[in-house]
């Protein structure tokens, strides 16, 4: 156990992840489309105070803002050839903010989907792939990144050429997939596809899990599938603070504070170590969730009920791990011998 | 590895053929799609009744069952290059036969927003529906999403976005085309994974598409209305 989280994982048995990046890069001034990785070195005291606002707000771990740092999103920025020193420079600047916290503090160097579609399906291929998420988990961990954090990917193929990029930079790393179509990734993973996924890798993640998706009822079904599976690994959520609403001209998110505080401690209760936010979640929502965590105490397993109880309706009827599910039975065909 | 029997397309019928070839499009098999396109022409089938019984019959089949959650993204991006590979055939027949037109879409994501896996995924499933679509790409303003309709003949405008923060910028859209008193000559569709049905109604879209597969049948429906009210 040589990085930081493993090590602060010995001593808690829960830790408050962070909230949006997004959301809180536009309420300084972001404008949509902008690359926020740039901002980096253009507003780094802009980028500090979104990591202090986590900080202050009683997060036990951040991630850096590199999300979209890796060269095949920075080129639709003609920024692709500066993706390490782009992701170097979040990380920096984690470093900065978190060693001044008094209290231990993870630097998670945030890793994004490339935004293609991977081979044979696509046009990505696995070299390629692993090439970029080397080339970025290089740059994190010479910024003082403690360990990388794979997220809101929807295909196994990207999954594992990026385990094998944070491999080839031998940095410790945590992955989460975004469960946002009837319970399954885009790509069709269903939760307890990802546990069995995330033990085939040589180098698995130190924690996985679910980030951002549909809203924090979908969220928490997908948790109790992970937990589902017995796995042993730290199990990660970061789900979004409800769901958009488009109200005069603006979007904001419908999860209040006292929601996502519910939420956090329904997460643990099914099984989750690491919790967070995504999208829309503010610094009062992480400090009614820390508060919540704090205070309350453990519970039982939530049952599916409880969870639309509290939360709200899941967005589909099943999320494709139930045992005859009945529907989602893919129709067998036909199917002709291949030819070679 | 397998104890069927190898299919000789060409030893079916007609009826067999389309069945099998509902099922290749389902497993993407592109060389055996095109095969099936050939030998239709051969036997003189209309390219137009190539194009709707067997392709686009076989891709709602495809498109019924990603709504319904038993197929995903990786296999319908298969089963749509299958698909293309029977358009490529069909195209330029379909052009000197003077086929009825399904309908033409224009799609882009809008300005500010750079993710086009959504859209990239509705251009497929409309063109496996018969639809012509131009797609315009990422990061659209305004003028781009009008002129390409006009330039392209479009019966539909398509916009997607993946932020909250670029999808308002749809309203923007519409709200130029309500000025220059085009809005009401297309059909307004948007989609993407935080839009919902009543933000569309908010801004003033014909339809809010949850995936892919929906976008084509609402499509389809607003076509079908579209030559009613023609005809009328």
């Amino acid at each position: 156990m040589t990085n930081a989280l493993s090590r602060l994982l010995e001593t808690r048995d829960w830790l408050l992840a962070d909230g949006a990046t997004g959301t809180n890069l536009f309420n300084m001034g972001l404008t949509s489309g902008d690359a926020p990785e740039l901002w980096n070195e253009e507003h780094p005291d802009r980028i500090k105070k979104l990591y202090q606002f986590a900080v202050d707000s009683g997060s036990d771990l951040f991630l850096t803002n590199s999300f979209g740092g890796n060269a095949s999103r920075l080129n639709l920025h003609n920024a692709g050839h500066r993706a390490r020193e782009l992701s170097r420079m979040s990380a920096e600047l984690g470093r900065e903010v978190a060693d001044k916290a008094g209290r231990p503090v993870i630097v998670a160097g945030s890793v994004g989907p490339t935004g293609d579609i991977m081979e044979p399906v696509g046009t990505l291929s696995h070299a390629d792939a692993v090439e970029m998420f080397h080339e970025q988990a290089e740059g994190l961990k010479e910024g003082g990144a403690d360990v990388l954090w794979l997220e809101t990917i929807s295909a196994p193929e990207e999954f594992r050429a990026a385990a094998e990029g944070f491999a080839l930079a031998g940095m410790d790393w945590c992955g989460t997939m975004s469960f946002d179509t009837a319970g399954r990734t885009m790509m069709g993973v269903t939760s307890a596809d990802l546990v069995k996924l995330v033990e085939e890798l040589p180098n698995p993640p130190i924690g996985f899990g679910a980030n951002c998706g549909t809203g924090a009822s979908d969220l928490l079904r997908t948790i109790l599938g992970f937990s589902a599976q017995g796995t042993e690994r730290p199990v990660i959520s970061k789900g979004n603070a409800g769901i958009p609403k488009y109200h005069e001209g603006h979007i904001h998110y419908d999860g209040t504070p006292e929601l996502m505080a519910d939420y956090a401690v329904m997460a643990r209760d099914a099984g989750a170590t690491i919790i967070g936010g995504c999208c829309g979640t503010m610094a009062e929502h992480l400090v009614a969730m820390r508060e919540a965590l704090e205070t309350r105490p453990r519970g039982e397993r939530p049952s599916p009920e409880k969870i639309t109880d509290a939360l709200g309706a899941f967005s589909s009827a099943n999320d494709g791990t139930e045992e005859g599910a009945g529907s989602n039975v893919r129709k067998t065909r036909r199917r002709r011998m291949a030819e070679d | 590895m397998s104890d069927e029997q190898e299919i000789i397309l060409s030893e079916l019928n007609d009826e067999e053929l389309v069945e099998q070839m509902f099922d290749d499009l389902y497993d993407g098999m592109k060389e055996e799609i095109e095969e099936g396109v050939n030998i239709l022409l051969e036997r003189g089938w209309e390219p137009y009744r190539i194009l709707t019984e067997a392709l686009v019959g076989g891709m709602t089949i495809v498109g019924a069952d990603f709504r319904d959650g038993i197929l995903f993204v990786p296999e319908v991006l298969l089963a749509a290059g299958a698909m293309k590979g029977g358009m490529a055939i069909l195209k330029p027949l379909l052009a000197e036969t003077g086929a009825p037109r399904v309908g033409k879409m224009v799609i882009g994501t809008v300005k500010g927003d750079i993710h086009d896996i959504g859209q990239n995924l509705v251009t497929m499933m409309m063109e496996g529906a018969g639809f012509e679509v131009m797609n315009i790409g990422i990061n659209n303003p305004v003028e781009n999403y009008i002129d390409a309709a006009k330039e392209f003949d479009a019966d539909i405008v398509g916009m997607s976005a993946l932020l909250t923060t670029t999808m308002p910028y749809m309203k923007i859209v519409i709200d130029s085309m309500v000025e220059k008193g085009i809005r009401d000559d297309y059909v307004i569709m948007v989609g993407g994974a935080p839009l919902n049905e009543e933000f569309g109604k908010a801004i003033g879209a014909d339809a809010y598409c949850r995936d892919a597969a929906v976008a084509v049948e609402m499509a389809k429906d607003f076509m079908g209305r579209k030559h009613n009210s023609l005809s009328a």
